[in-house]
């Protein structure tokens, strides 16, 4: 694993001591602080608003009729209920299925098409945009889950069955890294997502700008990067084993403040 | 008396009835959870690159700590799978257990191998760094895994080849091959029953931790 940009930076800032696995930490959060005055997800977030508002696609629609889950429109406190049950499409939708069932529905997109196109190319793009505006008029606001539906029950359990599967060449599941509190791989902080506060901590952060890879990354692409590395096969985009851990996720976060579109090394 | 135990027994099964329905109302039963799993993780997932399907079927020892969702398994259980898993290993051919510790260094650092986006064919990283502390000299460690810094030091080995070094010795290639052998459920790979390091590899991994040479011991 290299030594992202701003591992070295922060790791050139501090003395080297017995204390350097602690304070190198501190050190990243205190220039993430520093970068937060100016996080680049800021640029998404106002194109995001942008492309919410735009007519756009075959319809030449906006999406301002879309239902997050709060009614037609409604934007502001969406992103801490989501994933939820939603009865027109009779499935439990994280916040990029519904964005992709919003696409078709209101501006004719082809969501299958989308959905099987490469992060960060094409309409995967405009969605990376409308993910950073939707979180951000979320942010700081406590993380609360719909879990009244029956499907909303069962998908957090699936999404906990999903979270703890244990397959590929090197036996690894999502808790192998994310299940017990204070763990790293190599520098990087683990956050334990099966409990709060450290659930909101992880979850609540994505979507965020990545500074080692210079881009806006969806909760989807933050997910599927996870299961490359936990040598997994490739997860569909939108599938209902991410949404799942979206579910085990989000309600693990309970009361957790969301800081989406936060900044990332 | 009959009577009443029969009443009893009604009545326990009325209550039985009328608490599976209200547990319908409020969480689905395991069996529920289960087919719905089966079938989400059938619609989600697909190959790619050398990353196939068949590494979502799972061997009795992933199914059993996967089930287990976190909490230790029953003693029985654990014993079970551990024996079955120390079956699986496979002493070196020439009865050479250690290579060299700059090879093994470099086969610590390294984490690549085997996802989706790596080729066939490329010898993989071990990862180590990734969740332990080996030398001092890397700083850059994870806190997966217990430190083996003075792995074979702290263990009272200053020669490997040595008759008394030879249950660390085998020992340590066991839980480089296969780890489940000794902790049903550990988090460690199995880096020689599955393959990710060959013989020669696991042998230098070997000496990164056991030569006294090696900057682990000093």
């Amino acid at each position: 694993m290299k030594l992202s940009l701003l591992g070295l930076a922060a790791l050139a800032v501090l003395p080297l001591s017995a204390a350097a696995q602690k304070s190198t930490a501190e050190g990243i959060a205190e220039y993430r602080a520093m970068l937060a005055d100016g996080n680049p997800a800021e640029l998404y977030e106002a194109k995001g608003e942008a492309l919410w508002k735009q007519a756009r696609g075959p319809k030449n629609a906006s999406l301002e009729k879309c239902d997050l889950g709060k009614g037609p429109g409604v934007v502001k406190g969406a992103f801490v209920e989501l994933p939820r049950f939603f009865a027109d499409t009779q499935r439990v939708q994280d916040l990029e299925s519904r964005l992709l069932s919003c696409m078709e529905q209101l501006q004719g997109f082809d969501a299958a098409e989308i959905a099987k196109t490469n992060f960060g190319v094409g309409e995967q793009k405009t969605i990376e945009s409308l993910v950073a505006y939707i979180s951000g008029e979320s942010r700081g606001m406590s993380f609360n889950l719909p879990q009244a539906h029956a499907k909303e029950k069962l998908m957090y359990e699936v999404g906990k069955k999903v979270f703890y599967l244990r397959g590929g060449p090197y036996d690894f599941s999502c808790a192998s890294c994310h299940g017990e509190d204070n763990k790293r791989v190599r520098l990087q902080d683990l956050p334990n997502l099966t409990k709060q506060p450290s659930a909101s901590l992880g979850f609540g952060a994505w979507p965020a700008y990545r500074v080692s890879s210079g881009d806006l990354w969806s909760m989807q692409r933050r997910l599927n990067d996870c299961y490359r590395q936990q040598r997994f096969p490739f997860p569909g985009y939108a599938s209902d084993a991410t949404i799942a851990l979206g579910v085990y996720m989000g309600v693990n976060s309970k009361g957790g403040a969301s800081t989406a579109p936060a900044l990332k090394r | 008396m009959k009577n009443t135990h029969k009443k009893t027994a009604w009545l326990a099964a009325g209550l039985t009835v009328s608490a599976l329905l209200a547990s319908c109302a409020t969480a689905p039963s395991a069996q529920q959870v289960d087919e719905a799993t089966r079938q989400v993780l059938q619609n989600s997932f697909r190959e790619q690159g050398i990353a196939k399907l068949d590494r979502l079927k799972l061997d009795a020892s992933n199914q059993a700590c996967s089930e287990a969702a976190g909490v230790a398994l029953d003693d029985k259980l654990a014993k079970s799978i551990e024996s079955a898993n120390l079956q699986t290993v496979k002493l070196p051919s020439d009865g050479k257990f250690v290579g060299s510790w700059s090879e093994g260094e470099k086969i610590a650092q390294n984490g690549r191998g085997l996802t989706w986006s790596d080729k066939p064919g490329e010898a993989n990283g071990g990862s180590c760094y990734n969740c332990h502390q080996i030398s001092k000299a890397e700083l850059s460690f994870g806190s997966i895994g217990p430190s083996l810094y003075n792995y074979g030091k702290l263990r009272g080995v200053s020669d490997p080849a040595a008759e008394a070094s030879k249950p660390i010795v085998e020992y340590t290639w066991g839980k480089l091959w296969n780890a489940k052998a000794y902790n049903a459920c550990s988090d460690m790979p199995r880096f020689g029953h599955a393959g990710i390091l060959s013989e020669q590899q696991i042998r230098d991994v070997m000496a990164l931790l056991l030569d006294p040479q090696s900057p682990v011991n000093k």
